[in-house]
């Protein structure tokens, strides 16, 4: 039996979801775009999800767009308002140095084309200070973009608080909220940002479908260009069975949310506590506090993450730890980094993401077989590690 | 049992994995990324396309497969000591470094925490074990592809460890066993070069890593400067090309001083050595002989062992004799001491 503890990296598509992608991939083949019957029943479908997905995020259907993913809607977003603020003069972009990728990159991409851009700091628990985003904004500032949970960490963000500073300066506020959704409740309104992006796979959805949410109003020059799709933010035929497959999950999420984050959280917590307690040498990174409720990071002294990943995956434990790189290779976290955590904290640290098919037994099981693992290396561990 | 084997993607090592994993072995691939893989620096082994190569034939053969980041210990272990050796004027052997220093350390450490008591490679070199016990390590059945050269340096303990599963075929007998496996590297070329050096040109990658490597002069053999050169990491012993001089006959690097600056060049004569002493000596099927041995010597990779004999020294060093002079005997190269197919020792040419 093999545990699956990486649920920030991607969820099993339930079983609800698996049926009804496989009805509308055989059954409702039509071109949304078409005029006709199947076009028609085709595009009934995109809106019940469409739908959906608002409900899960307290928006009106008629602002969310679906998109390739949670990486694509990052880059709608931060490419689409800077391209259609880049006229008014406004160039100088914000986010935080704990974002993903996807808008890390997007950031660095547009900072070769003559963007400023600032990452806010961190504090020790992960959380961006208001305060350091009220000295970093300026009248140039088009765009601020945070995350709402981090992927790694779990901790959540004070978005309302962030964008509440970001509308008074007449920026534009973008959250992540890839690893939120689903997991926590989300109200894009009570949050007050203007785009907000998801992901599907990581509720229990298909890979390659996302939303982007975008306030009324808000200006945005898409930078794929092609069809009139998505109300000509998104060009290109729907993933119309995806998307169907999203509008299901979405709808899961919404019913389950409550109870499923209550039992999650009191399985990560045993989780974490048994792993604190039984393992010398550990600590939790981030802090208990607002954090999604599936998410643990814990450090082991003396103990290369790399080594303890793959020993785990051979006990059948599927964990991670934060960024592969390109080959596959596992690289110090950034995030952790980004807290000031030292070297060897930040290169020899799990994150454990908890999800729909663990149990009590799964936990203890984890609790059981990890002393001995670590153990085991660093009793091996001749050749020197950072300690 | 179960066992990990070094995977780099090509074809040797694929081969030795789906052998092990044929045999019922419970096998787990490792690959080793050793150095920076965004930067451009792409060599001919263990590139991410090798990487790439390594994971689809253990998923063609249903093992895990894994990739450790040793960058770090590589560098400290390896190319340290490479670009060290060639700014004193030696010519280093990287590979052989990598065998006992990374493979059958670092990498059998992790091996070990991942349950496997021993490291199996795709080396084309025999392991056995004497009656007494003892660990001896023999050249391959395909004398052309033999690897033996460059594990010298394995103690008894790494020798136990070791697997080497191709070792007792030869190549084409390799390539005959990918092919009826099916497994997608089976037509790929070897790789040549000195992995981390993908286009060859040491010199260029020494100099960026010692900008102060010193320049000298090209000196014959009374002293006389013939020209000056830009630094001593850009020769080795033997060297004829690229020396920037013109004369009648052909010359030859025949010493280098490091800390004068100054290479000596002569006819080929003056290369001619009939004994040499290495040091670190690493003695596999004897223990360290006081008295005079007969054994067959060694001294570079494309060498035919040359008899003679050898004994040991103090402080784990050896002398031999050549009975006939050998010709470019190279400090920092190794010499590997064989009786017939047996690796007796070997050390470094000092």
């Amino acid at each position: 039996m093999r545990i699956y503890l990486d649920h920030n990296a991607t969820t099993p598509p339930s079983d609800a979801v698996v049926q009804r992608m496989v009805a509308v991939l055989r059954d409702e083949f039509g071109n949304p775009s078409s005029v006709h019957h199947f076009g028609q029943r085709a595009k009934a479908i995109i809106d019940e999800a469409r739908s959906a997905v608002a409900a899960l995020i307290g928006a009106d259907p008629g602002d969310v767009v679906f998109t390739g993913g949670g990486t694509e809607g990052d880059n709608l977003a931060i490419r689409g308002i800077a391209e259609a603020l880049e006229p008014s003069g406004r160039k100088h972009l914000i986010a935080t140095t704990i974002e993903h990728e996807a808008v890390l990159n997007t950031l660095k991409a547009l900072a070769r084309r003559g963007w400023k851009t600032t990452l806010l700091p961190v504090d020790e628990s992960g959380i961006v200070s208001p305060d350091a985003l009220r000295s970093a904004i300026t009248d140039d500032t088009a765009l601020v973009s945070v995350m709402h949970a981090n992927n790694e960490i779990g901790t959540v963000q004070p978005i309302a608080e962030l964008a509440a500073i970001a509308r008074e300066r007449r920026a534009v506020f973008h959250t992540d909220a890839v690893q939120s959704a689903g997991k926590i409740p989300i109200d894009v309104k009570a949050l007050g940002v203007d785009l907000l992006s998801i992901s599907a796979h990581k509720f229990y959805g298909p890979k390659g479908v996302g939303a982007l949410w975008i306030r009324r109003g808000v200006r945005l020059q898409a930078p794929l260009t092609g069809g009139k799709q998505e109300r000509s933010r998104r060009a290109g035929t729907e993933n119309v069975a995806g998307i169907a497959g999203m509008g299901v999950a979405a709808r899961e999420a919404i019913a389950k949310m409550g109870s499923e984050g209550t039992r999650l959280a009191a399985l990560r917590d045993r989780l974490e506590d048994g792993i604190l307690r039984n393992v010398t040498g550990t600590a939790l990174n981030g802090v208990r506090s607002a954090r999604v409720p599936n998410t643990t990071n814990i450090s082991f002294d003396r103990t290369e993450a790399e080594s303890l990943l793959i020993a785990l995956d051979l006990e059948g434990v599927a964990v991670s730890t934060g960024s592969a790189c390109s080959s596959g290779t596992l690289e110090p976290s950034h995030v952790l980094k980004a807290m000031g955590l030292p070297p060897h904290r930040t290169q020899n640290s799990l994150r454990f993401s908890l999800g729909a098919a663990n149990t009590d037994a799964d936990i203890d099981r984890v609790i059981a077989v990890m002393p001995g693992i670590v153990e085991k290396l660093r009793s091996l561990t001749r050749t020197p590690v950072r300690a | 049992m179960r066992i990990v084997v070094a995977m780099s993607g090509g074809v040797d090592s694929s081969v030795a994995a789906a052998l092990l994993a044929e045999q019922g072995h419970d096998v787990i691939g490792l690959s080793m990324q050793l150095y920076a893989q965004n930067g451009g620096q792409f060599g001919s082994c263990c590139t991410l396309d090798d990487l790439n190569d390594a994971r689809r034939v253990a998923s063609t053969l249903g093992f895990p497969h894994y990739i450790l980041n040793l960058e770090e210990r590589f560098h400290e272990t390896v190319i340290s000591n490479f670009v060290h050796e060639y700014a004193s004027g030696r010519t280093p052997l990287p590979c052989a470094h990598c065998n006992s220093d990374l493979k059958f350390s670092t990498l059998l450490e992790r091996a070990r925490g991942f349950g496997s008591e021993s490291v199996a490679t795709g080396h084309y070199a025999r392991i056995e074990q004497s009656a007494e016990g003892r660990w001896r390590l023999k050249r391959s059945v395909d004398r052309d592809k033999d690897q033996s050269y460059f594990l010298f340096s394995l103690t008894q303990e790494q020798l136990a460890s070791a697997v080497f599963p191709v070792g007792s075929l030869s190549k084409p007998a390799v390539r005959a066993e990918a092919h009826r496996l099916g497994l997608a590297v089976a037509d790929k070329p070897d790789s040549q070069e000195i992995c981390f050096v993908p286009d060859g040109d040491y010199a260029a990658f020494v100099a960026s890593r010692t900008p102060d490597a010193r320049a000298g002069a090209i000196v014959d053999d009374s002293g006389r400067t013939l020209a000056t050169h830009e630094g001593v990491h850009r020769f080795t012993i033997g060297q004829r090309k690229g020396l920037g001089i013109a004369t009648g006959m052909p010359l030859y690097v025949v010493k280098i001083d490091a800390e004068s600056g100054d290479v000596t060049v002569g006819p080929r004569s003056a290369l001619e050595r009939s004994t040499l002493t290495a040091s670190a000596v690493n003695w596999v099927s004897v223990d360290a002989p006081s008295t005079w041995l007969r054994v067959s010597a060694q001294i570079r990779h494309r060498h035919r062992a040359a008899a003679g004999r050898v004994r040991a020294l103090d402080g784990h060093r050896a002398e031999f004799e050549f009975d006939d002079p050998q010709a470019a005997v190279t400090p920092g190269q190794a010499v590997v001491f064989y009786d017939e197919d047996v690796v007796v020792g070997g050390g470094w040419i000092e």
